[in-house]
């Protein structure tokens, strides 16, 4: 397969990893964030970081759709299946993210409810046809990457007149969760959380392209080098972005472009903003409620928006006292310095949503990393 | 299974047309006409022609060595098998990395009312075959019928009974440090083959399970005379979760190479597709052995001489590490840890 030999090939990290050891200066520490979740298990899962000199730091960003659920939002989904006694279809992972009550999706169907797992949207448009009798809806999550797709399933669905779909939408937009960040107090004046640039999102940035980011660059003089999600493209951009440092420039670059266009896909930006507009307002967990964030199905498609049809209301929900998801999906805090991390927090049993999926911080550490923790114990 | 169908009393089967109804788990003549036209048919033989509420065996020398497992595979006939065949299969392998001889099976079926006879016979005939294979007899056996939607088809357990030959001992616990740690042949391909099925994905090559009797290169393993300490099927949770449970029983860690671990490029593939790891994928014709390392190179090459071993390969070394880690050093040339599986990725792989 391609992409396993040529995108993985230890000889050529070997050669990237002398590249980055030659660029680096020994005086200076470089803190980079992956914004991606595809980037952060790809750097835990390969070991990136054997390969990369002490002082230069990758830290794990907010982009992983799983994570930045809030709990309200898996509440609601809940409440469909086992009050509204729909067919709720929704994303593997998204099964198992705690919500209220000790419950998640995987434990209310335990309860009786009916969830299914698809690997597509579409895969629930034909649940929807094949049982007419029920009301199925998709629990739509995750950013630019896995929103035209539901697009289209919405589209499908009105075309058809399916009575018995709808969508729980909760697609939430990249460039605002970066401006997130940049904004944070962390970041802009405490300096508890140093960034020297980005590693920019892979397959989000082949629909949205390279453009939206110039304005982080500009504005707030970070350095954004989109990579892809293979091992070789993270060692490439980190290369890329500590050039960038070195030479104090703050520009976007693409080491991606073997899929990313600087306008992006122009189709389906149209499908999308045809079927959707801007939330005025959307809770993430971590970072609270972020303005213009997120998307909702636009009136022309409002038979098919679960929120109107069950008149579902979000009640915000507080995550666990003692877990740090939020700082962590800041990148304020690293997921060891969580007092539930690898105790009462793990992949079987997750407090927060980092632990839940492969690309949450928490997990990728958890199962690819922390046999580092007891070395730097013993040491 | 007992009884005696008077010649001329029914019609035979119906296997062509013919469905499983509740009056095939009822006890009556209906149960026992399906039990001598279809089960014993197949797979009969002196003992469970005894026909007794028990089945009287001569023991064998040794340690008696016994194992159970439930089939519960989803979809019944997959690429490369049937749960008939696997269910033989799983039960044989459980016993034979005990370093036992397998000898004698039981089989307990659940069948679902409307459950097409045709397919019933396909997959005892499937046992049959697997058992003759294996050279194991089925001595006793149970049939029950549930009503339509209670079960998807049919479930299979069968219990496997072997003996150990005296001056052999495998046990999870004995790995030490130093010791070479050798898979069969590559990994991932039954969970992959269930999956592609399951999932619709076809390939230019289709992924065939690997469900296989592995009794044959166990003997010839422990025929090379080689200092074993341990020998496993990793089944569900793949070659990961077998390797985290020898190291916690054995109190030690293991290092592994991931470039030496041999995985088939097609099930490679499917893993990447799915967002899967071929090292949590099940296999069901693949064992993992933990040897002296001295004796490492014998026991590769005896592995090799055999069928089912062609692709056998050291793929690491126990180490010291009180904490139990199961770690890898990636092609990439970074280090991770190989994990339990967490969560079910792939329910009913068997």
């Amino acid at each position: 397969m391609k992409y396993i030999d040529e995108f993985r090939d230890g000889e050529v990290a070997k050669g990237l990893a002398a590249a980055i050891k030659a660029e680096i200066r020994a005086d200076r520490r470089y803190n980079f964030m992956e914004f991606c979740g595809g980037h952060t298990h790809a750097i835990s899962r390969y070991g990136v970081p054997d390969l990369l000199p002490p002082n230069v730091r990758m830290i794990h960003g907010p982009g992983c759709p799983v994570c930045v659920l809030p709990i309200g939002r898996i509440d609601l989904a809940i409440k469909l299946a086992l009050e509204d006694g729909v067919i709720l279809c929704t994303y593997a992972d998204t099964l198992r993210i705690p919500a209220s009550e000790n419950l998640s999706l995987m434990r209310a169907r335990a309860r009786g409810g009916d969830i299914r797992m698809v690997y597509s949207v579409m895969d629930a448009l034909r649940i929807a046809r094949d049982n007419p009798g029920k009301e199925v809806v998709f629990f739509a999550i995750g950013f630019e990457t896995t929103t035209p797709p539901t697009a289209v399933a919405i589209k499908q669905a009105h075309i058809e007149a399916l009575k018995n779909f709808t969508v729980l939408c909760c697609h939430v937009l990249t460039p605002s969760a970066i401006m997130n960040i940049l904004e944070s107090p962390e970041v802009r004046e405490l300096g508890t959380v140093p960034l020297d640039g980005f590693v920019g999102p892979a397959h989000v940035s082949t629909v949205i392209g390279s453009r939206p980011y110039e304005f982080f660059a500009e504005e707030y003089r970070k350095p954004v080098v989109i990579a892809g999600f293979e091992p070789l493209d993270v060692m490439q951009a980190i290369l890329m972005l500590i050039r960038q440092v070195n030479e104090d420039r703050a520009e976007v670059e693409n080491e991606f472009t073997r899929a990313v266009t600087p306008e992006g896909n122009d189709k389906a930006q149209n499908l999308v903003s045809e079927v959707f507009e801007l939330r005025r307002s959307f809770e993430w967990r971590g970072l609270g409620e972020v303005p213009y964030s997120a998307l909702k199905i636009r009136e022309r498609f409002a038979g098919l928006d679960a929120e109107q049809r069950f008149n579902l209301k979000y009640q915000p929900v507080p995550d666990n006292k003692a877990c740090e998801c939020g700082a962590i999906l800041r990148g304020v805090k690293k997921p060891t310095d969580c007092k539930l991390f690898g105790t009462v927090c793990t992949p079987e049993t997750p407090m927060g949503s980092c632990m839940v999926s492969s690309e949450g911080a928490c997990a990728a550490h958890y199962t690819y990393g922390r046999y580092k923790d007891f070395e730097e114990t013993a040491a | 299974m007992s009884g005696q169908v008077k010649k001329g009393y029914a019609r035979s089967l119906d296997i062509r047309h013919g469905r499983v109804d509740m009056s095939h788990g009822g006890g009556g003549r209906a149960m026992v006409q399906l039990i001598t036209e279809l089960f014993a048919n197949h797979l009969g033989n002196e003992y469970l022609a005894q026909g007794n509420d028990g089945t009287c065996l001569p023991a064998g020398k040794g340690q008696l060595v016994v194992s159970t497992d439930s089939h519960v595979v989803s979809p019944l006939f997959f690429p490369g098998g049937d749960i008939g065949g696997l269910s033989v299969h799983g039960t044989v392998n459980d016993v034979s990395v005990m370093g036992a001889t397998p000898l004698y099976l039981t089989a307990g079926f659940i069948l679902e009312e409307g459950f097409p006879l045709a397919d019933l016979a396909r997959i005892v005939e499937s046992m049959a075959q697997a058992a003759n294979e294996a050279g194991v007899k089925l001595v006793a056996g149970d049939t029950k019928v549930v009503e339509q939607g209670k079960a998807d088809g049919l479930f299979i357990t069968t219990t496997g009974i072997g003996f150990l030959p005296d001056g052999i001992r495998l046990s999870g616990d004995q790995a030490r440090p130093g010791d070479a740690v050798l898979v069969s042949g590559s990994m991932g391909d039954h969970g992959m083959a269930i999956m592609s099925k399951r999932e619709n994905l076809s390939f230019d090559a289709p992924i065939l399970s690997d469900t296989a009797s592995l009794n044959g290169l166990t003997a010839a393993m422990l025929a090379s005379g080689a200092a074993i300490r341990v020998m496993r099927d990793p089944t569900r949770g793949g070659l990961a979760a077998t390797l985290n449970e020898i190291a916690q029983q054995s109190k030690a860690g293991i290092h592994l190479e991931e470039g030496n671990i041999p995985v088939k490029p097609e099930v490679d593939a499917a893993c990447e597709l799915l967002g899967l790891d071929p090292l949590n994928i099940a296999n069901e014709g693949k064992l993992i052995a933990i040897c002296a390392a001295g004796d490492a190179d014998d026991l590769l090459a005896a592995m090799r001489t055999h069928p089912l071993g062609r692709q056998a390969a050291m793929i690491g070394k126990v180490v010291e590490d009180a904490r139990c880690f199961v770690q890898m050093t990636t092609k990439f040339g970074g280090r991770r840890m190989v994990d339990w599986l967490s969560g079910e990725q792939l329910p009913r792989i068997c």
